[in-house]
């Protein structure tokens, strides 16, 4: 099965909806696109539409939020991390108020639209606002677990979703818990780190891997903050090199983070799979995504000099 | 130089190139696109100080378009004012293309890489102060949609304008009441929008923006007053041209069908043939 991760979004956004009538959603203009339009037609006495207005919007959640409410505040996630980056970081984070931020379309998944509307610095501006916690899944189920998660969490939180579409790869009894990366697959040469959609493209090298001989141990770190710096380390002890993916700049993602973790607890090779410091592009999403690099023959060049440089 | 009749004749010309490109494009902001290009031909066929080869002139007016999601209908018409041959409009979204969906300076003829919304006046506005202290006579033209309006930023950038008394600034707000998910006053109120203007320090004007002979008077007689910035409120439908596209929400960014690109190109093609009669009866 596959679904658009925003539809999954938007369908848990309707049941959590009927469970707890202190949830609200807010969005600027685009609730077709966020698929926030559910959550409307089921309850439009708690759906907000700012208008194209997202500084305002975040402010006023954090409104609601003081005020007792959950606020899910809905636009895509560039807008949300940098054109209303200002209120998060003073409104939301700083006081620590319970509103939760969906950025959707991230990564290059609004292919058509270009560079102006995709989004590859959103987790790094996201990681380094403090009281952040930062919440990236990846298929079907483990999406609506994190919007439930994410609901049932006190504080701040910053959601990315995709545009593309996701498929079902877990099941019902899929260990989600913010802050706990989920190994997926063991091995023992190199570790696979992925994060939100990308974990499928991890799993796929990992399978490639096996031919070539390589037992590739893969991650599915859905929380890049709080990071689960225990599982890194135990990744980096028992494989001795990791490779990360990720549909985010190479600086200040899921990569950035991996380093930063295993530098402070067992240095072992890290290489990233991730934008090279660029601006995206038109065309199809596999295109493009190949073109930064994002492809599984490039995630298997990366373990194989990885495990190349353990020695 | 152009005139009514034959700017008029453009317009229909475009609004037919716009819908091929889209229908190729398999993307594009369909019903935004038919409600500015009249704006953009009157802009860039009568009133603008810019052609492919004075871009480069220091004292080129300049044109910066905020909706930038209506990027096919000035691919269209940069492509018709020979900024780039018109071929290239089949590479529009293309993987590779520099023609992506939203304006880039990588294009010919385009100023400033657009589309997050609330941008273009604020940037318009610091390249009016610089035009202003180097003595320049260039004119800074921008467009706006409504539904950005929403964003502060514009309304900050206008208690700029009018701080400095920009009168070498041109705003053209698109005024077609429709956004993405439905008219501008249910979803975040504008009106009075002439006297939020008027409030704002600008010399305001309003004009039928399908009307290429009142847009061409309105954007001639600029500054409309010395000493203050200019703003034209032109009055559109969203989807202009097409008579099921006409405001009606979801073609935003809807791409027609087989069906309804037939449809929509039998009337395109009849309003071209009509202003065809009427410029050759009178020539």
């Amino acid at each position: 099965m596959e679904k658009p991760q925003r539809l999954v979004f938007g369908e848990t956004l309707v049941e959590l909806g009927a469970e707890n009538d202190r949830i609200v959603v807010l969005d600027a203009d685009v609730s077709s696109s966020t698929q926030t339009l559910h959550f409307a037609a089921k309850y439009p006495e708690r759906f907000f539409n700012f208008g194209v207005a997202e500084a305002n919007m975040v402010s006023a959640a954090a409104g609601f939020a003081a005020t007792g409410y959950i606020p899910f505040v809905s636009t895509f996630a560039f807008l949300l991390s940098m054109r209303a980056g200002d209120p998060v970081r003073a409104h939301v984070a700083y006081p620590r108020l319970n509103v939760k931020l969906a950025g959707g379309y991230a990564g290059l998944s609004d292919f058509a639209d270009g560079a102006s509307h995709q989004s590859v610095e959103d987790l790094a501006v996201m990681r380094a606002i403090p009281h952040m916690t930062v919440v990236v899944p990846s298929d079907i189920t483990e999406t609506r677990m994190a919007v439930r998660a994410v609901a049932e969490h006190e504080g701040p939180v910053f959601l990315r979703l995709s545009r593309a579409e996701v498929t079902e790869d877990y099941g019902p009894d899929h260990p989600f818990e913010i802050g706990r990366g989920i190994v997926l697959r063991d091995g023992s040469d190199v570790t696979i780190v992925g994060t939100g959609p990308m974990v499928q493209m991890a799993m796929r090298a990992a399978d490639a891997l096996a031919e070539d001989g390589i037992a590739a141990r893969v991650v599915d770190m859905h929380t890049l903050k709080p990071l689960d710096d225990d599982l890194v380390a135990r990744c980096a002890g028992e494989t001795g090199a990791i490779v990360t993916v990720e549909e985010h700049n190479i600086y200040g993602g899921l990569g950035s983070a991996v380093c930063e973790s295993v530098c402070a607890s067992r240095p072992v090779p890290v290489l990233r799979c991730g934008i090279p410091d660029r601006f995206g592009e038109s065309g199809a999403l596999s295109e493009i995504l190949a073109r930064a690099g994002l492809s599984v023959e490039h995630v298997c060049e990366l373990a194989h000099r990885a495990v190349a440089a353990k020695n | 130089m152009l005139d009514a009749q034959q700017l008029s004749l453009k317009s229909a010309r475009y609004r037919r190139s716009i819908l091929r490109l889209i229908k190729r494009a398999g993307a594009g902001h369909t019903s935004g696109d038919l409600s500015c290009v009249d704006i953009l031909n009157v802009l860039y066929n009568r009133v603008l100080n810019v052609a492919p080869e004075t871009f480069a002139d220091p004292d080129r007016d300049r044109f910066i378009q905020s909706k930038g999601h209506s990027v096919e209908a000035l691919y269209v018409v940069l492509a018709d004012r020979g900024f780039f041959p018109e071929s290239e409009l089949e590479t529009v979204c293309r993987f590779g293309s520099h023609f992506v969906g939203h304006p880039t300076r990588k294009v010919p003829g385009i100023e400033q890489n657009t589309g997050a919304l609330g941008h273009g006046l604020p940037m318009s506005v610091g390249a009016a102060l610089a035009g202003k202290m180097d003595a320049r006579p260039f004119r800074v033209f921008t467009l706006l949609g409504d539904g950005e309006l929403a964003e502060g930023s514009n309304w900050e950038a206008s208690l700029t304008a009018a701080h400095y008394g920009l009168d070498n600034l041109v705003v053209i707000v698109d005024r077609n009441f429709l956004q993405i998910t439905g008219p501008t006053e249910d979803v975040c109120a504008l009106e009075p929008l002439e006297a939020k203007f008027r409030d704002f320090g600008y010399c305001v004007r309003t004009c039928d923006g399908h009307d290429v002979a009142a847009l061409v008077q309105a954007l001639e007689s600029v500054p409309f007053r010395e000493g203050r910035p200019s703003l034209l409120l032109a009055r559109t439908i969203k989807g202009k041209g097409v008579s099921f596209m006409e405001n009606d929400p979801s073609w935003h960014h809807g791409v027609p069908d087989e069906e309804q690109y037939a449809a929509a190109m039998r009337e395109l093609d009849a309003a071209v043939a009509e202003r065809e009669a009427e410029v050759a009866a009178d020539d």
